[in-house]
C-alpha cells in the first residue's frame, strides 16, 4: 500500500470538523455551511473507504492496510492501524452511516448545528479508529473517547429527560471501561507488548489470570453490547437521543461490544472464554427471551426498537461464544445487518417523529392510507428485523442458530423462540402504526416521504436486500478471519493450562 | 425455461407494485396477467417434457447464497417430476385467480397492490417448490407466509383482517422454529443442507443416534419430527391450524389461491420432497399419520357446524390436508401428491364459486342469510355442485366389476389415499383408514349442507335475494378451467400419478420403500366400497336434515347442545391458546419491564447507586457544619476510638 488510506479515512472527518469549527458568520449561514461541509466530508470519507472494500484481499486472515508509526517511544507506545475481515465491514458500516446521519439531521436539528455536525464528524473518526486500532492502548483511547461526543449528542440535542439519560449512559459505560483499563494495563505490562496481532497469536497468559482479565473486559463489552442485565441504559438513551444519535448508537456503538469480544476476549483469553461460556449462554438466552417480551409491552416506538436491539445482540453474543465457524460468522453478519436495519428503523421513527413530534405508538394509526411509500420502506426494515429470508436479518440469525445447534440443541431452541417473539413485537408495532383506518385529523394531514428522505432509505434498502440475497460477498470477507480465530482458539486451549478454582481463589 | 416460470411472476409483481400508480389498474392487471400466462405456458411445457416426456431431471444453479465453512449452498432451480407437478398446479390456479381477481376486485381502490401481491406470492411459491436445498425451501416457505400475511391483511382498515394476518404469520412462525431447527440438525448430521448431498446418505445416517433436548433417539427420527413441525404450521394441521379459518378475512381469490390450492399444501410437498429422509424415520411417519388422521376428522366435525360459507370451505381444506398427511405418513407419497393436485382444482373452484356467491350477496358470507339462490345464479350453482361432488369423491367404482371407474376428481384421489392407509397394514394405517372413512361421510354432509343452505330452501332475506345477480363474465369464465380439472383431473391423472405409469411419471423423485400404493390396488373389495358409500351417505344425511326435514338440524343442535357448542367454537382451541400463550406473554412482558427492568435492575443499579451517592454526599455535607465544637467532638471520638483499638488488640 503506497498511501495510508486507512489513516486518511480515520482522520479525514476530523479535518472536516476543524473546517466547520473555522466557519464564522450569521447563524443561518453557519448552519448551512456546517451541514454542507459535514455532508461532503462524510460522503467523501465513505467513497474513500470503498477503496478499502475493493482493495481488501479476500481469503486471508492477515491484517491489511496496516499503517504503523512510533508514537510515544519513551512509553513504548505505537500508532498502528489495520483491518481484517471482522473489522473491515464494521469500518465501512461506520463510514456509511455517518453521511446518512448528517442527511437525516438536515432539517430536524435547528440549534447549535455547527457543534452538532462537529460532534458527528469527531464521532466518526473515533468509531473508525476503534475498529481499526491494532494497538491495545490506542484502542482503549478510541473506545473511551467515543463516549464523549455521544454523551454530548444525547445531553445537548436530546429530548426532555436527556440529562438523566446521558448520565445513565455515561456512568454505565464508564464503570465498565475503568475495569477494562486495568485489564489493558495488566496485559501491557505482563506481556510486554501492546501490539494486538502479537497478543492474538500468543494468547498464553496463565489460565487463572485470563479469567480475571476476561471478567474485566467483559464488564466493558457487556455494557456496550448491551447484555442483560446491564441493558437498561439503552432504552433511555435511545428515547432521549436525537434520531441520528440513535442511528449511530444502535448502528455502530453497540457493535463495539461484539467487536471487543472477538478482538480481545476470545483470542487473547481463550481459557477465560472457555470458563465463562455457560454464563454468556445464559445471559444471551435471557436477553433474547426477556427483552423480546419486554418489547412486546412498550408504548414508545423508540423504546420498542431499543429493546429489540438488546434481543438481537443476544444472538450476537450467543453466536460468538458457540465458537464455531457458523456461529461467529453469523454473529459478525448479524452485527452488520443489525447495524443497517436498526439504524433504518430509527430513521423510520424519525420520519414520523419529525412530522408529529411524538413517539407514542397510540398516537399513530392507518398511515398506509396517506404514506404508502413510507409504509413500504418501514415494511422492508420490519421484515429484515424479523429475519425474513431474503433480507439481511435472516442470514446472521440463521447462521447463529445453525452454529448454536452444534453446541447445544437447547440453546438453539431457546434462541429460536426469538424468531416468534421478534415477529410478534415487530408486527404488532407495524400494525398499530401503519394499518388501521385513518381517522385522526392531524394524521390525515401528514405528507409522504420527500426526496431527501427517500434518498436516505434507498441505499439502506439496497444493502438489506443485497446482504440477504447475496451474503456470500460479505461472508467471503469475514470467513477467513473467523476460521483462523476458531482454529487458534482451539489450539490455544490445548496449549495453556485450564484455570482451576483453587488457583482462582488463591489469586 | 425453468427460470422464466419462476421469475416472470416476480417481474410482474415488481412492475405492478412499484409502478402501479402510473400504470393504472388496467396496466397492472395486464402486466401481472401476461406474465402469469407466460409462466403458466412454460410450466405446462415443462410438464409435458419432464413427467410425461420422461426427460432427465436437472438443476439450474443461479449463484452462491451461503458460504460459511462447510455450510454452503446456492440459489438453484431444481426441475424434476415433483417440482414440475407443483409448478403446473401453482401456475394454473394462480393464472385463473389472477383473471378472476380482475372481476372480483374491480371496485377496490388498490387493484395494482392486490395484483402485485398475488404475483409475489406465486414467485415465492415457485421458489419453494423448485429449491434444491432446505434453506431455499425455507426462503420460499417464509416468503409465501409473508405474501399470505399481506393478502389476509389486504383490507388493512379492518381490525379483524389485521388480527387474522398477524395470527397467520405468528402461528406459522411457531412451526418455522421447528423447520429452522430441523435444518440446523440436518446440517449437524449430514454436514450439508442441499438435497444432492443429503439423500444419498440418508440410509447410512439412519442408524446414528443423537441427543437432542435431553432425548437420545435415532437422529433422523428427531430431525423429521422437527421438520414436520414446520409442515404442521404451514398446512394448518391440528395444533397449529387456528390461523387458517381466520385467514378467510382476506379477499376470496386469496383464499382460493393461498389457503386452499397452493400454500397450505406446501407442508405435504415438503414431506414428499424429503421422502428419502422420512422413509428412514418410522416413528416420525407414525406421528405424521396420526396427526393427519386426527386433523381430517377434527376439521370435518367443525366444518358441519360453521355458518360462514368460507369457513366451511376452510375447515374442509384443513380436513383434506389431513388426508394428504396420513397418505405421506403411510409412505403413499404419490397418492398424497395426486390428492394435492385434484384438491387444488376442486377446492379453488369451490372458493371462487363461493366468491361469486358472496359477490352476488353483496359481501355477505353468512349462509343463514342466503337460501334459494340457485334460480338467481345458476352458473355459480353448477360450479358449486361440481366442486362439491369432486370434494366428496362421488363416482362409480365400476372397476370392481371389470369396467372403468367413472367419477369426479376427488373420487380417484381420495379413495386412493384411504385405501393406501388400509394397505399399509399398520395400526396407525388402520386408524387413518377409519378416520378417513368417517371424515368422508362428514365431507358429504358439510358439502351438502353448504349447497342446500345456500341455494335451496326459502330465501332468508327476500330483499337480498331479489338483488342477487350472477357475477360478471370476468369471474365466471376463468372457472371453466378449474371445473374441467375438478371433473377430469382424476380420470386423466390416475394412470400417471398412482397407476401403472407412476414409475415413469415420477422418475425417482419420490422414494417409497413399502410401495403402499401398489398394495392399495389390491385391497379387499369392502375396503374400496367403504369410501364409495361414505360420500353419498353424507349427502343423504344433509338432504334429510336440511331439505326433507328442515327443522331436524336445529332440533339436533338443541338436543345435543354441548356437542354443538363444542363444534361451533372449534373445539375451543382459540380460547385455549389465548389463555395459555397470548395473554400470559403480554402480561409477562409488562411485568418483566416494570418489575425486572425498572424496579430491580434500575432501582438497585444506576438509580440506586446515584441515589445512595446523593445520600452519602448529603451526610458528608452535614458533617462540615463549620462549628468548631463539632470538629472538636469528632476529633475526640477519633482519639477515643484510636486508643481503644490499641488497648484492646
Amino acid at each position: 500500500m503506497t498511501w495510508p488510506v486507512l489513516s486518511i479515512v480515520t482522520f479525514l472527518p476530523l479535518v472536516g470538523a476543524f473546517l466547520i469549527l473555522s466557519i464564522r458568520g450569521e447563524e443561518a449561514t453557519v448552519a448551512r455551511n456546517a451541514r454542507n461541509v459535514a455532508l461532503w466530508t462524510s460522503t467523501f470519507t465513505f467513497l474513500l473507504s470503498l477503496f478499502i472494500w475493493f482493495g481488501f484481499e479476500r481469503g486471508t486472515a492477515d491484517f491489511q492496510f496496516v499503517d504503523e508509526a512510533v508514537w510515544l517511544p519513551e512509553l513504548g507506545l505505537v500508532y498502528k492501524l489495520g483491518v481484517d475481515g471482522i473489522s473491515m465491514p464494521l469500518v465501512l458500516l461506520s463510514t456509511l452511516l455517518t453521511p446518512i446521519c448528517v442527511l437525516a439531521s438536515w432539517e430536524s436539528v435547528k440549534h447549535r448545528v455547527k457543534e452538532y455536525m462537529i460532534a458527528f464528524l469527531v464521532l466518526e473518526t473515533l468509531m473508525v479508529g476503534t475498529f481499526s486500532a491494532l494497538d491495545i492502548i490506542l484502542f482503549y483511547i478510541f473506545f473511551e473517547a467515543v463516549l464523549i461526543p455521544m454523551f454530548l449528542i444525547i445531553g445537548v440535542w436530546g429530548g426532555p429527560r436527556r440529562v438523566y439519560s446521558a448520565f445513565k449512559f455515561f456512568l454505565y459505560t464508564l464503570a465498565g471501561s475503568l475495569l477494562m483499563l486495568v485489564a489493558v494495563l495488566t496485559i501491557f505490562f505482563y506481556m510486554g507488548t501492546s501490539d494486538i496481532p502479537t497478543l492474538m497469536e500468543q494468547a498464553d497468559m496463565p489460565g487463572s489470570m485470563q479469567v480475571w482479565l476476561w471478567l474485566a473486559f467483559f464488564a466493558a463489552f457487556a455494557v456496550k453490547m448491551p447484555m442483560w442485565p446491564v441493558h437498561t441504559w439503552l432504552p433511555d438513551a435511545h428515547v432521549e437521543a436525537p434520531t441520528a444519535g440513535s442511528v449511530i448508537l444502535a448502528g455502530v456503538l453497540l457493535k463495539m461490544g461484539g467487536y471487543g469480544f472477538l478482538r480481545f476476549s476470545v483470542p487473547m483469553m481463550p481459557q477465560g472464554t472457555e470458563f465463562f461460556i455457560p454464563l454468556v449462554f445464559f445471559l444471551s438466552v435471557v436477553a433474547v427471551i426477556y427483552t423480546s417480551l419486554v418489547a412486546l409491552a412498550q408504548q414508545d416506538m423508540k423504546k420498542l426498537i431499543a429493546y429489540s436491539s438488546v434481543a438481537h445482540m443476544g444472538f450476537v453474543t450467543l453466536g460468538i461464544f458457540v465458537l464455531n465457524q457458523q456461529g461467529i460468522e453469523g454473529a459478525v453478519f448479524q452485527m452488520l445487518s443489525h447495524g443497517v436495519v436498526s439504524a433504518a428503523l430509527f430513521l423510520c421513527v424519525g420520519v414520523i417523529y419529525d412530522r408529529l413530534h411524538t413517539r407514542e405508538i397510540e398516537r399513530y394509526e392507518g398511515l398506509a392510507n396517506n404514506m404508502p411509500a413510507y409504509a413500504l420502506v418501514f415494511m422492508v426494515f420490519m421484515l429484515a428485523s424479523v429475519g425474513l429470508p431474503g433480507t439481511s436479518g435472516f442470514v446472521g440469525e440463521f447462521l447463529v442458530i445453525v452454529g448454536a445447534f452444534q453446541a447445544s440443541s437447547w440453546i438453539a431452541l431457546l434462541a429460536a423462540t426469538g424468531m416468534v417473539l421478534g415477529a410478534a413485537y415487530m408486527l404488532f408495532l407495524y400494525r398499530r402504526i401503519i394499518f388501521g383506518a385513518l381517522t385522526k385529523p392531524d394524521l390525515k394531514r401528514l405528507l409522504d416521504m420527500n426526496w431527501r428522505e427517500r434518498a436516505i432509505f434507498a441505499p439502506l434498502i439496497a444493502l438489506v436486500l443485497w446482504m440477504g440475497i447475496y451474503p456470500a460477498s460479505f461472508l467471503a470477507i469475514i470467513g477467513s478471519s473467523v476460521e483462523v480465530l476458531v482454529e487458534r482458539y482451539h489450539t490455544a486451549l490445548l496449549q495453556t493450562e485450564a484455570p482451576s478454582l483453587l488457583a482462582l481463589l488463591g489469586g | 425455461m425453468d427460470a422464466a416460470v419462476v421469475f416472470l411472476p416476480l417481474i410482474g409483481a415488481i412492475v405492478a407494485g412499484l409502478f402501479g400508480r402510473s400504470l393504472g389498474n388496467r396496466g397492472a392487471q395486464a402486466v401481472t396477467c401476461t406474465s402469469m400466462v407466460l409462466s403458466c405456458l412454460f410450466a405446462l411445457i415443462l410438464f409435458t417434457r419432464v413427467p410425461l416426456g420422461g426427460e432427465e431431471p436437472w438443476v439450474t444453479p443461479l449463484f452462491t447464497w451461503f458460504e460459511s465453512g462447510r455450510f454452503q449452498l446456492s440459489w438453484a432451480l431444481k426441475v424434476d417430476s415433483l417440482s414440475v407437478v407443483m409448478m403446473m398446479v401453482v401456475t394454473v390456479v394462480s393464472t385463473v385467480v389472477h383473471f378472476y381477481s380482475i372481476g372480483y376486485m374491480s371496485r377496490d381502490k388498490s387493484v395494482s397492490r392486490f395484483m402485485s401481491y398475488l404475483s409475489l406470492f406465486t414467485f415465492f411459491m415457485l421458489m419453494l417448490v423448485t429449491s434444491d436445498n432446505l434453506v431455499q425451501m425455507f426462503f420460499g416457505w417464509e416468503g409465501v407466509g409473508l405474501a399470505s400475511y399481506l393478502l389476509i391483511g389486504f383490507w388493512y382498515e379492518k381490525p379483524s383482517a389485521n388480527n387474522a394476518a398477524m395470527k397467520a404469520f405468528l402461528v406459522n412462525r411457531v412451526g418455522d422454529v421447528g423447520f429452522a431447527l430441523g435444518i440446523a440438525g440436518v446440517f449437524f448430521l449430514f454436514g450439508a443442507v442441499d438435497f444432492a448431498n443429503i439423500f444419498p446418505h440418508a440410509e447410512a445416517e439412519a442408524a446414528k443416534t443423537i441427543t437432542i433436548f435431553g432425548v437420545t433417539a435415532p437422529a433422523l427420527e428427531i430431525l423429521c419430527i422437527l421438520l414436520f413441525v414446520g409442515a404442521v404450521g404451514k398446512s394448518a394441521q391440528l395444533g397449529l391450524h387456528t390461523w387458517l379459518p381466520d385467514a378467510m378475512e382476506g379477499p376470496t381469490p386469496v383464499s382460493a389461491l393461498i389457503h386452499a390450492a397452493t400454500m397450505v399444501t406446501a407442508g405435504v410437498f415438503m414431506v414428499c420432497r424429503l421422502s428419502p429422509l422420512f422413509e428412514e424415520a418410522y416413528v416420525a411417519r407414525e406421528i405424521v399419520t396420526y396427526v393427519g388422521a386426527i386433523t381430517c376428522f377434527f376439521a370435518a366435525t367443525v366444518g358441519i357446524s360453521q355458518n360462514d360459507i368460507k369457513r366451511v370451505i376452510a375447515y374442509s381444506t384443513c380436513s383434506q390436508l389431513g388426508y394428504m398427511f396420513f397418505a405421506v405418513g403411510v409412505s403413499a407419497y404419490s397418492a398424497a401428491m395426486f390428492h394435492l393436485t385434484t384438491h387444488a382444482f376442486f377446492k379453488a373452484l369451490l372458493f371462487l364459486g363461493a366468491g361469486c356467491v358472496i359477490h352476488s350477496m353483496h359481501h355477505d358470507q353468512d349462509m343463514r342469510r342466503m337460501g334459494g339462490l340457485y334460480k338467481k345464479i345458476p352458473v355459480t350453482y353448477a360450479y358449486m355442485w361440481i366442486g362439491s361432488l369432486a370434494l366428496a369423491g362421488i363416482g362409480l367404482p365400476l372397476g370392481l366389476i371389470g369396467l372403468w371407474d367413472i367419477g369426479f376428481a376427488g373420487f380417484y384421489s381420495k379413495d386412493m389415499v384411504i385405501e393406501a392407509a388400509y394397505a399399509a397394514h399398520t395400526g396407525q394405517g388402520l386408524f387413518a383408514y377409519w378416520m378417513g372413512v368417517v371424515a368422508a361421510v362428514l365431507t358429504g354432509l358439510y358439502s351438502g349442507r353448504l349447497i342446500f343452505m345456500t341455494f335451496h330452501g326459502k330465501p332468508a332475506i327476500p330483499e337480498a335475494y331479489e338483488q342477487a345477480h350472477e357475477s360478471p363474465r370476468a369471474m365466471i369464465l376463468p372457472l371453466i378451467v378449474l371445473a374441467f380439472g375438478a371433473c377430469f383431473a382424476g380420470m386423466l391423472g390416475y394412470y400417471f400419478f398412482v397407476g401403472d405409469g407412476r414409475a415413469d411419471f415420477w422418475g425417482g423423485a419420490l422414494v417409497s420403500k413399502k410401495e403402499t400404493v401398489e398394495h392399495a390396488h389390491h385391497v379387499a373389495a369392502w375396503v374400496k366400497m367403504m369410501p364409495f358409500f361414505a360420500g353419498p351417505l353424507g349427502f343423504a344425511i344433509a338432504w334429510v336434515a336440511y331439505r326433507a326435514q328442515p327443522d331436524l338440524a336445529g332440533a339436533i343442535a338443541a338436543r345435543f347442545r354441548p356437542i354443538y357448542l363444542f363444534l361451533l367454537n372449534k373445539w375451543y382451541f382459540d380460547e385455549l391458546y389465548d389463555r395459555i400463550f397470548v395473554r400470559p406473554a403480554v402480561a409477562l412482558g409488562r411485568s418483566l419491564w416494570i418489575f425486572g427492568d425498572q424496579r430491580t435492575i434500575d432501582a438497585f443499579g444506576p438509580d440506586g447507586i446515584a441515589a445512595s451517592t446523593l445520600v452519602l454526599a448529603r451526610r458528608a455535607t452535614a458533617l462540615q457544619s463549620g462549628y468548631i465544637y463539632h470538629y472538636a467532638f469528632s476529633m475526640l471520638i477519633g482519639v477515643v476510638a484510636f486508643v481503644t483499638w490499641y488497648w484492646v488488640f
